[in-house]
């Protein structure tokens, strides 16, 4: 166990090492726009241009500014500086990690609990119409775009536009006022961000648990004379719910590279709304931070998974 | 009063297709501390009957009528709750599977735990303690080590004897084998067997064997039955069933089991055919299609279970005449095949029997 983390943890290294060299290398190579023009202003010249590009380094060979970026970012864990308003990436990223967080892990609570609940519901009442209704319903759901999707629950549910108002509106989410204090912003992108999740989930449950119950061990738990709860829930969902938790951590890890869109609609200063700003104003220190970040979160979670998976399976050996 | 008596038994599942008669009205009854093997192909209805007894085939789609009294008791209008007493209780069972049957993901010693608490208000170490003691019966070495183990660190003939350990541990009048040695190697096979005769000596269960191998029913069972298309085609003391089986469908079954002590040379005969749709069961006799020695009636007329004259205890669903079905297994059982031994029973003029004809000139 102890080597596999081990050899795992390299592979994060060298995996995170090429994410760095390419998104580099797509940033550099095909620029989309000068940075150096980006940073000097309204009534730039040629010359204050020359100067930015000089003190940049901009002419550099593209190897020589690759191994500066990345010296800079092993040694001093600096990520640049934003060409647009030359601060540095670092602080900006880490000030809005802490909302990504809010939004991500407590999506992933709501859509985990619904999917799982929903999805054995469907699962022990096969064929019926709650199930046909809870598989209908989770089609919509996963069909629906996120953003749309925002729109339409800001427009029936927000405080200042919405028809019934239970929820505060887009926008009031405010981490000065501290991370717990605006937490009830977050219950409508929460529940906007969980929904195709939700649905996605107890699907999967759902076909899982059927698969799991005409298993031979179920069989020999009803032979037992266990309880048919006992059966579904402690031998049943005990299996079927182990390979979720792999998906679980997965999409997590994706999801903290920033949900953009949910981040943008309800305006929560996330990682996502951090990039899909920087991505509009070509902010390509930010963008490459971000991209970062989420090549981290991805194998992070991903090796979390793995071992956590060695404790819930012990068939699984490392 | 037997311990467990099956009545005109009927397990009828409904699908797409049409219906299933997956069990088609058996009756047999099994005394305490008595084995019964029960034989037949897949799909001959032997595990939906057994699953039956314990009310695993209960479903929407199911319509099951007749009978099974246990202890005197009626199972089929038992209510869930009081199947549920049963089930592990008096009545356990064990699986053809054993790597499948138990769960993979809790050590075996909480199987067992979770099976004596079931059934047993005891705290969870004295469950552990029944627990180890019944593994240590059955064989397992290092119980309490061992009870530790999840079921992928045991080997198929371990896992097995663990089953029968959870199956044993609430002290069961009744013990439902279905296909207990399929999944096995042939010399784990005869220890499973000699662990089973064991237990029923030392803790005088009553033991139903099922499986498709008349070798296994020949070292453990008393009585034999052999099910044919959801129907039981013949039934009798073991003894019997070797030495003057009266079924053309257990004529091929034992020709069908390689033998030491027969000629070298000797080919093994398997049954022509394939087990019949239980959807649309061939008219009157349900094995006339794979039986060489049919005759047209027998495509009409349905056999009942019945004596056979001079056998107690001996009972056959054959259309043929029982003087036929003697000379018929006299030539077979020296190893003539069907056709030859089919022209000499017919020489010496056998086809002048009792009951069955009878009933084959009723019908025409």
């Amino acid at each position: 166990m102890g080597t596999y983390i081990l050899r795992r943890l390299l592979w994060t290294v060298v995996l995170l090492f090429f994410v760095t060299a390419l998104t580099f290398l797509i940033f550099n190579v095909l620029p989309t726009a000068d940075p150096a023009k980006l940073r000097a202003g309204r009534n730039q010249t040629p010359e204050t241009v020359a100067a930015i590009r000089d003190q940049l380094n901009l002419d550099d060979p593209f190897l020589t500014r690759f191994f500066s970026y990345l010296g800079d970012l092993l040694f001093h864990f600096d990520f640049g500086t934003s060409v647009l308003n030359d601060e540095p990436v670092r602080p900006l990223i880490f000030e809005a990690l802490p909302n990504t967080l809010m939004l991500v892990l407590g999506a992933a609570v709501v859509w985990f609990v619904i999917g799982v609940v929903i999805g054995t519901i469907s699962a022990v009442k096969r064929g019926s119409i709650l199930d046909r209704v809870a598989m209908t319903t989770a089609l919509v759901a996963i069909s629906a775009p996120v953003y749309w999707l925002g729109l339409v629950a800001l427009y029936l549910f927000s405080s200042d536009l919405g028809v019934l108002g239970l929820f505060p509106a887009a926008g009031t989410y405010d981490a000065s006022r501290g991370v717990f204090t605006s937490i009830s912003s977050l219950f409508l992108p929460w529940l906007v961000l969980a929904a195709a999740f939700s649905a996605i989930y107890a699907r999967l449950l759902r076909s899982n648990l059927l698969e799991t119950m005409s298993e031979d061990y179920i069989r020999t738990a009803r032979a037992k004379g266990l309880k048919e709860r006992t059966v579904v829930f402690k031998h049943g969902l005990r299996s079927a719910i182990t390979p979720i938790i792999t998906v679980l951590g997965l999409d997590i890890g994706i999801l903290l590279g920033g949900a953009i869109l949910t981040e943008s609609v309800f305006g929560i200063p996330g990682i996502g709304r951090l990039s899909f700003d920087a991505i509009q104003r070509n902010d390509i220190d930010i963008v490459q931070g971000a991209t970062l970040f989420l090549a981290l979160g991805v194998c992070t979670m991903s090796l979390l998974v793995d071992v956590l998976y060695a404790f819930l399976d012990p068939r699984v050996r490392y | 009063m037997a311990l467990l008596e099956v009545e005109d038994l009927r397990v009828h599942f409904k699908t797409d297709d049409g219906v299933v008669k997956a069990v088609d009205g058996i009756s047999y009854s099994v005394d305490a501390g008595q084995t019964l093997g029960i034989v037949g192909e897949s799909g001959s209805g032997k595990s939906v009957s057994s699953m039956t007894v314990m009310g695993l085939t209960r479903a929407k789609n199911a319509t099951i009528t007749g009978s099974i009294r246990f202890d005197g008791k009626e199972l089929l209008t038992a209510s869930e709750d009081e199947l549920r007493a049963v089930r592990g209780g008096p009545i356990s069972m064990i699986f053809q599977d054993p790597l499948s049957s138990l769960h993979p993901m809790y050590k075996i010693g909480k199987q067992l735990v979770e099976a004596v608490r079931t059934h047993q208000d005891v705290s969870k170490a004295r469950a552990l303690d029944r627990a180890v003691e019944m593994l240590g019966l059955v064989g397992i070495p290092e119980p309490r080590r061992r009870a530790d183990s999840y079921p992928h660190e045991f080997s198929g003939g371990m896992r097995q004897r663990v089953m029968i350990a959870m199956a044993l541990c609430n002290d069961p009048k009744l013990l439902i084998a279905d296909e207990p040695t399929t999944a096995l190697d042939v010399t784990v096979q005869a220890q499973i067997l000699d662990l089973l005769e064991k237990l029923k000596r030392e803790l005088d269960t009553a033991i139903v064997l099922i499986t498709h191998d008349l070798g296994v029913v020949a070292e453990v069972t008393d009585d034999i039955a052999v099910m044919y298309a959801g129907r039981i085609v013949e039934k009798a003391h073991r003894d019997d069933i070797f030495a003057a089986p009266e079924h053309p469908y257990t004529w091929g079954l034992l020709r069908s089991i390689p033998r030491l002590d027969s000629p070298r040379d000797e080919e093994l005969v398997p049954i022509p055919g394939r087990p019949p749709s239980l959807i649309n069961p061939p008219s009157g006799c349900s094995f006339h299609p794979r039986c060489p020695y049919v005759r047209e009636a027998h495509t009409r007329v349905d056999p009942l279970l019945e004596a056979v004259p001079g056998a107690a205890g001996h009972e056959v669903a054959c259309l043929l005449p029982p003087a036929t079905r003697r000379a018929l297994w006299a030539e077979l059982s020296t190893g003539a095949d069907p056709e030859a031994a089919k022209a000499v029973a017919t020489a010496a003029g056998a086809g002048s029997g009792t009951g069955s004809v009878r009933r084959e000139e009723e019908a025409s």
